[in-house]
């Protein structure tokens, strides 16, 4: 029996959305993002959240998500 | 390897540093960082899109150049430190080119944010490279807080005006005890070459060639200009004279 996870609001990349994800890795999949994706990196409330510890961060409401990737630029 | 640089204890064969921003299309762009013969590309920090994740730029890039992240569009040190710490973690790299922007319209770095900022980069273990103004105060202060280089402006970014300010820019060359990269503005080849034979160790492009009317041959002629420029400063130059000293011998001469 699956049990579904609670809809938090968070603000991902600037805008405010209802999900439902308790971690990290949940939100990201949630957004369709490719765990193994390289060049990826995301911050929460001002912190980058390493790799690692995607799977176990936890999220809570009103948390502030920045996922980032490199672009051109000079 | 003759005349190399080194930056942080990375040896550079290529003086020529180019941006990634602007091109025609992506191909263009890989055929002008092939034909520049550069070995260090810039690269932005942004938000992923998130209709999507679709394969990046950094894919083609990774293992042919050194990427250099910037913090391009920070107006704040909390913001730049953020960007650098995402880009560290992003790219795997400690290097980073540092923009802090004090005005929105001329782009202008920040100086009194950007030192204090560089300072927390580096006591972070960063390599910042510092985009700055042509103030050799403003440099020394860079230096002193540990960055690797200093990159002074040659004139607005995206401007094409050239080096506005030829004296500041040979004298922040003249002190700084770091390598010095002229960053921004470059147009054409010949202030890229000037820019080297006022003693710049480096310089770094990107409008002038992603918007030339070719922009695989600006990359040959910007390759061309740096190391023209290199070889006049390493070759010392005539002094200027205010007076006219002939070159042929004076003796000798016909109908004398």
């Amino acid at each position: 029996m699956t049990e579904r996870a609670t809809m938090i609001r968070l603000r991902i990349n600037g805008v405010e959305d209802e999900v439902g994800a308790s971690t990290l890795a949940e939100l990201l999949k949630h957004q369709g993002i490719d765990l193994q994706a390289r060049f990826l990196a995301v911050a929460i409330n001002g912190a980058v959240i390493r790799r690692a510890d995607w799977l176990a961060h936890p999220l809570s409401p009103g948390d502030e998500v920045e996922i980032v990737r490199p672009l051109q630029g000079g | 390897m003759t005349d190399p640089l080194t930056i942080a204890g990375t040896t550079l064969a290529s003086r020529l540093f180019v941006g990634t921003a602007g091109y025609p299309n992506q191909q263009m762009l890989l055929d002008c960082l092939e034909t520049s013969g550069t070995e260090l590309v810039t690269v932005s920090i942004r938000r992923i899109s998130l209709e999507g994740y679709a394969e990046s730029l950094v894919d083609l890039l990774e293992g042919r150049y050194r990427l250099l992240p910037n913090t391009a569009g920070c107006v704040t040190a909390r913001d730049a430190i953020l960007t650098a710490e995402l880009a560290r973690e992003a790219l795997q790299t400690d290097w980073v080119k540092l923009e802090l922007i004090g005005d929105r319209e001329t782009l202008y770095p920040d100086v009194e944010q950007l030192v204090h900022a560089a300072d927390q980069l580096v006591r972070s273990g960063f390599t910042v490279l510092p985009y700055c103004n042509e103030d050799p105060v403003a440099c020394q202060k860079l230096a002193d807080v540990g960055c690797a280089a200093v990159m002074p402006l040659g004139s607005l970014i995206g401007s094409g005006g050239g080096i506005a300010n030829p004296a500041a820019i040979e004298l922040v060359c003249s002190r700084s005890p770091v390598p010095v990269v002229l960053d921004a503005g470059i147009g054409t080849a010949s202030d890229a070459a000037l820019a080297m034979e006022l003693g710049c160790d480096a310089v770094l492009v990107n409008t002038a060639i992603a918007k030339s009317h070719d922009p695989q041959r600006m990359a040959a002629a910007m390759r061309a200009g740096v190391e023209a420029g290199r070889l006049a400063r390493l070759a010392g130059r005539i002094p200027k004279r205010r007076f006219a000293e002939p070159s042929s011998p004076q003796l000798g001469l016909v109908s004398t």
